[in-house]
């Protein structure tokens, strides 16, 4: 019985923060920060500072890390499903409504104009997010050149629509970057055995 | 199969999409165009909803993409599809493979997989402002309405921290840049 409570306020309050925050991102941490946190006490500040630092280093949206991070300390790998699910649900019910009607939204003369404006403000927002990203940036030679050498092999596929994905380009920077360590790695050995001699 | 299509298309998305909601749009456009699911027309229409809407990005636009392409259970299946790695990995992580994000080749391989993204994040957005105002892909010609707006967009954008305290929100840009389509292209 309380197992069931504990899964349906998981599900509750996950669902209450993905249908309230719009533009996603740091808005959702706040959110699960003040209920989490402070109102349910299902993690703490540091369990959630923690959470924060892997989400970074983990693919997908953070607030799905987290939901299912916290589902899972609460209610372990049932806890996270229902979480997750959870959290998910608002905006997939929102977006497929939508997805049905948004072809006869278009062809409204004003609202069709209207999304041409935004088409460019788009643009603009996806611009600025590289921007941000660079300013945060390790200021290194090689995450640099990676950086810039990514940008470049970007904009031609897109501009020459090569079939090469960018999932591929993610995977030959890994296989550089990680190249570059072993490298590093070998010399300092190296250098190591050398003194010790 | 359009399912199992639309299953893997958006699992390699879920894999990929590190550091946010922006960093999965170059690859949602780059997966959703190269199997012909959505024009760069329509992609760019749904980015700007699914900004509008509550709810992660990445979710809203898997949701749509499938939705357009097999109703309902494509929908399901897209959106199930681009949650799955990030639900794995974080259950790992909190269950056995507590030191895994710490370890010295995974750190090796996300200094590589983060400044690479950051790349395909600004080429991204630098392609499609070029190409709206430019149709760099169509033979090079100037829109000059679109330059103006994309101008009007940029400037009070990245110019707002200025006279203000803070930078406009996303949803702010987009209600402004519906509101200057409409008079720009309305007349």
């Amino acid at each position: 019985m309380k197992k069931n409570n504990i899964l349906a306020e998981l599900f509750l309050v996950f669902a209450k923060i993905g249908a309230f925050t719009i533009g996603g991102g740091y808005a959702m941490i706040a959110l699960i920060k003040d209920n989490c946190i402070e109102k349910k006490k299902w993690i703490t500040h540091e369990e959630m500072m923690d959470v924060t630092v892997i989400a970074e280093s983990t693919p997908g949206p953070i607030a799905i890390n987290c939901a299912t991070y916290v589902g899972y300390k609460q209610a372990g790998l049932i806890g996270a499903i229902i979480s997750t699910l959870g959290f998910i649900l608002p905006s997939f019910v929102i977006i497929y409504c939508i997805s049905m009607f948004l072809d006869n939204f278009l062809e409204i003369a004003f609202i069709a104009n209207a999304f041409k404006g935004i088409k460019l403000a788009v643009g603009v927002l996806i611009l600025d997010a590289g921007i941000e990203m660079v300013k945060k940036m390790q200021k290194k030679p090689i995450p640099k050149t990676i950086m810039v050498c990514s940008l470049i092999c970007m904009f031609l596929i897109n501009l020459f629509s090569l079939k090469f994905s960018s999932t591929s380009l993610m995977l030959v920077a890994a296989a550089v970057s990680l190249t570059i360590f072993l490298v590093q790695q070998n010399k300092q050995k190296g250098q190591k055995g050398g003194e010790q001699k | 199969m359009i399912l199992l299509e639309l299953f893997f298309g958006f699992l390699k998305i879920g894999c990929f999409a590190f550091g946010g909601a922006y960093s999965a749009i170059p690859l949602i456009r780059d997966v959703v165009l190269s199997y012909g699911w959505l024009t760069d027309e329509a992609v760019t229409y749904m980015i700007a909803v699914s900004e509008s809407t509550p709810g992660p990005i990445m979710v809203n636009l898997a949701t749509y993409v499938g939705s357009s392409q097999a109703g309902f259970f494509g929908a399901v299946i897209a959106t199930l599809g681009v949650v799955l790695p990030s639900f794995v990995i974080i259950l790992l992580v909190a269950s056995v493979m507590k030191g895994a994000i710490k370890n010295k080749y995974v750190q090796a391989i996300l200094r590589g997989l983060k400044p690479c993204i950051i790349g395909i994040i600004c080429a991204t957005g630098l392609f499609m402002i070029l190409n709206n105002t430019l149709s760099l892909k169509a033979g090079f010609s100037p829109d000059i309405k679109a330059i103006a707006v994309t101008a009007v967009l940029a400037g009070a954008f990245f110019g707002s921290p200025k006279f203000m305290k803070k930078k406009i929100s996303p949803i702010t840009l987009i209600v402004i840049s519906a509101v200057l389509g409409c008079v720009v292209y309305g007349f």
